[in-house]
């Protein structure tokens, strides 16, 4: 007699939010399974790839390897997300506002709300705006932001427990997304929901965004705070899980010491881009496999090895 | 999971004596099923239940051991489908593909970087364990010599791969000390491949046709023949149905005990991918999903070393976070006039806290105290990064002999300890530093000016 696979019984499923507007606006979620588990259930729409920019030149806090293809624009923050667009295929574009940072550069909410609009105007695919993490500039930055590219639906990010009612509130006036972030944690992430939902915040317009940490730096503590969420959304039928989940790969990856290193500085650890590369890509592909519905990348090279493997498993 | 008290009571002597050290052979047969006890403690236990409770309470995935020594690889074992239930335990053996038609350069290569790619972290050692030798030419010298050059000239543990039972028999008198593993048994050869398994009591793989049912057929009929030391190769090549068969083995043997797929499960990326980087990523999604053993066609730093921190990531303790050892760390250089920062021994707080102060460009003394592996608010609030605690570290640790300046730099997050600590290091200058690591580089910069 033939082998019986015993199946996983769902009785959830991860809901539909859609980014953008227009013919490039992106659908991600839907899953009825585990991740990639197309066998016993419906997958949902295919994990997207989101690429990411500065809002300023990245300078030193970059090496020359992740640098290089983007050399020729790095200083202007439109022509590097329509790069990403026209050369690398980039469905998703996230805008990280670092030249807000009050512990760095401080620009102005205003000036770095222009910047990030420029590149809103200058891509069809839709957007993610990242902030600096620190509630009051953040709020600052969105609030203006919200408003200028008002029914545009962005995704704003990170909005945290410590700022959800005022960036919530702006992304609810002005028809945006919210990407709620906790701090790796399932009841935190499930408690932010709720705060969201008793503002008036649609399941609709929610994504998650569970902190990432890096290969090497606290990946699998992600890894399984998303196994988590995926087994209480998908099984255990908490409705107040059941949302998509993005992941910031590029920015927590290329922190690292060891994705940085020049052939001369660490000439044991062989060809320093393909090492790089490596690191953002199997950072990605393990968090694909743990539930992520957007990962957020840096490289070119680590983009097209992740978009081929999310081919080959769906 | 297992038989449960009930079960075990009735096939014990049910005679009370009491020589197990509990009082009834109930109580001794709920302790077999908790776990609490073992079966040797019943000196009056028939053969006939001492088999039958050894095979219900066998574990449900084959532990099975490759190679012996130093790069001797244990896998099989598992528990669990996801790491947050518990521990995954034996972490995949990578091994990387060396064929007898391939040139000496190319072979003498990989052995090199086989030994050069070992890297320490936070206490462990990271590097690959194995060499997957794989007959091309049917000759069995030829294929013998090569086993032998690789285990001599690195120690490591070997699959042996080859088809013809010939060819592979020379090796493994040659290796045979050694526990190969032998690879790989199929439908046409079967008995042979099983015989030589037993007659050398090495461990052997079994290659299906890209079904289940065909593994199963080869794993019945091998464990039949007395043969249960198995590693399963679903003959599949092909991602998205590797990673299904991955799933359905593992869930098949914990969740309904099915002996026929018990086994550690092994893959050949190395005939997955078009490329060596694509092969990386085949080679990650096995290692995160249940795969074993995995076979690359090269070893190469840039691709190993990721791979070895994700293995690392996966396989670590969920319930125990990974420490750094309490102690001195000099960062940049640093001299008698060198800043002074102390921080708690979460692996995660010390690489990322040294990992700022060294993009800092600052020469700097890093002091790590053994918190238990609790970040600063964690352990600040636990009591074990106290005034007291901080201060008795940095007295014993001998930084004070290192230094002539009396100010050291304390986590933000800790900032209340600063009275309790100046307290204790006298004619000390306690600072308080910032509260993210990401701020470090700013702080030292400052402090220089």
């Amino acid at each position: 007699m033939a082998f019986q696979p015993s199946k996983q019984t769902y009785s959830g499923q991860i809901r539909e939010v859609t980014l953008g507007v227009g013919e490039k606006a992106v659908t991600v979620g839907g899953k009825a399974a585990y991740p990639f588990h197309g066998f016993e259930g419906a997958m949902g729409h295919p994990p997207r790839i989101a690429m990411e920019i500065w809002d300023k030149d990245p300078g030193d806090e970059w090496s020359a390897m992740a640098k290089e293809p983007f050399k020729d624009v790095l200083g202007d923050p439109a022509a590097w997300a329509r790069k990403c667009v026209s050369e690398y295929g980039a469905e998703i574009i996230v805008v990280q506002t670092k030249s807000a940072d009050p512990n760095a550069d401080n620009k102005p909410a205003a000036e770095v709300a222009a910047v990030v609009k420029t590149v809103v105007d200058a891509v069809d695919v839709p957007v993610v705006v990242w902030g600096v993490a620190n509630h009051e500039k953040d709020v600052e930055v969105m609030r203006l932001l919200t408003e200028s590219c008002a029914g545009k639906r962005l995704a704003i990010s990170p909005v945290e427990e410590g700022d959800y009612k005022q960036i919530g509130a702006a992304c609810l006036g002005y028809k945006h997304l919210v990407v709620a972030s906790s701090p790796i944690d399932v009841n935190l992430a499930k408690q932010l929901n709720i705060l969201l939902g008793n503002l008036g915040v649609s399941n609709s317009d929610i994504i998650i965004d569970p902190t990432t940490g890096g290969l090497g730096y606290g990946l699998e503590y992600t890894y399984s705070v998303m196994e988590r969420i995926m087994q209480a959304a998908l099984t255990q039928e908490d409705e107040k899980l059941q949302q998509p989940m993005i992941c910031n790969v590029g920015n927590e990856v290329w922190k690292c010491k060891e994705a940085n290193l020049s052939a001369e500085e660490a000439p044991e650890l062989g060809d320093p881009v393909k090492r790089g590369v490596l690191m953002e890509a199997i950072t990605a592909v393990d968090l694909l496999l743990a539930g992520a519905d957007i990962v957020i990348m840096r490289h070119p090279d680590a983009v097209k090895l992740v978009k081929g493997f999310i081919q080959k498993m769906m | 999971m297992g038989l449960t008290g009930i079960q075990i009571f009735k096939l014990l002597p049910k005679t009370n004596c009491g020589e197990c050290g509990v009082p009834t052979c109930l109580a001794f047969a709920m302790n077999l099923a908790s776990g609490k006890a073992e079966l040797d403690k019943c000196p009056y236990v028939s053969e006939e239940a001492k088999e039958k409770l050894a095979a219900e309470s066998a574990p449900p995935i084959r532990p099975v051991t490759i190679g012996t020594g130093d790069y001797s690889v244990k896998v099989g074992g598992e528990t669990v489908m996801f790491r947050h239930e518990k521990t995954f335990v034996s972490a995949p053996g990578l091994a990387a593909l060396v064929t007898t038609d391939e040139d000496e350069a190319s072979v003498d290569g990989k052995m090199e970087r086989f030994k050069a790619c070992q890297y320490d972290r936070v206490g462990l050692k990271l590097r690959a364990e194995m060499f997957a030798v794989k007959d091309t030419s049917g000759d069995p010298a030829k294929f013998a010599a090569l086993a032998k050059k690789v285990s001599d000239g690195t120690g490591a543990a070997l699959i042996l791969i080859s088809d013809n039972g010939d060819v592979l028999k020379a090796a493994t008198q040659v290796v045979a000390d050694k526990k190969p593993l032998l690879c790989s048994a199929t439908a046409g050869n079967v008995d042979a491949m099983g015989e030589l398994a037993k007659e050398v009591a090495c461990p052997l793989v079994v290659r299906g046709d890209g079904t289940l049912d065909s593994v199963i057929a080869l794993t019945e009929k091998l464990t039949a023949m007395g043969w249960k030391d198995l590693v399963i190769d679903t003959g599949t090549r092909e991602m998205k149905k590797a990673f299904e068969e991955q799933i359905l083995i593992r869930r098949a043997a914990l969740k309904d005990r099915f002996r026929p797929l018990g086994f550690p499960t092994l893959i050949m990326a190395n005939e997955m991918a078009g490329d060596p980087m694509e092969e990386s990523l085949v080679a990650a999604t096995f290692v995160a999903k249940y795969g074993a053993l995995i076979v690359l066609s090269d070893f190469q730093p840039h691709s190993l070393f990721p791979l070895f921190l994700e293995r690392l990531n996966i396989y670590t303790d969920p319930q125990r976070p990974m420490t750094a050892e309490q102690g001195i760390y000099p960062i940049n250089n640093p001299d008698e006039n060198s800043p002074v920062l102390v921080t708690c021994n979460f692996s995660l707080t010390y690489f990322i806290v040294s990992g700022e102060i060294e993009s800092s460009r600052v020469p700097s003394w890093l002091c790590v105290q053994d918190t238990e592996g609790l970040s600063v608010m964690t352990a600040w609030a636990a009591g074990k990064f106290s005034g007291e605690t901080v201060g008795t570290f940095l007295n014993k640790c001998g930084i004070k002999d290192k230094v002539k300046h009396k100010t050291v730099i304390i986590p933000g997050y800790a900032a209340g300890i600063s009275g309790e600590l100046e307290e204790e290091l006298p004619g000390w200058t306690v600072t308080v530093g910032p509260r993210e690591a990401s701020q470090i580089p700013r702080f030292l910069k400052a402090m220089k000016s």
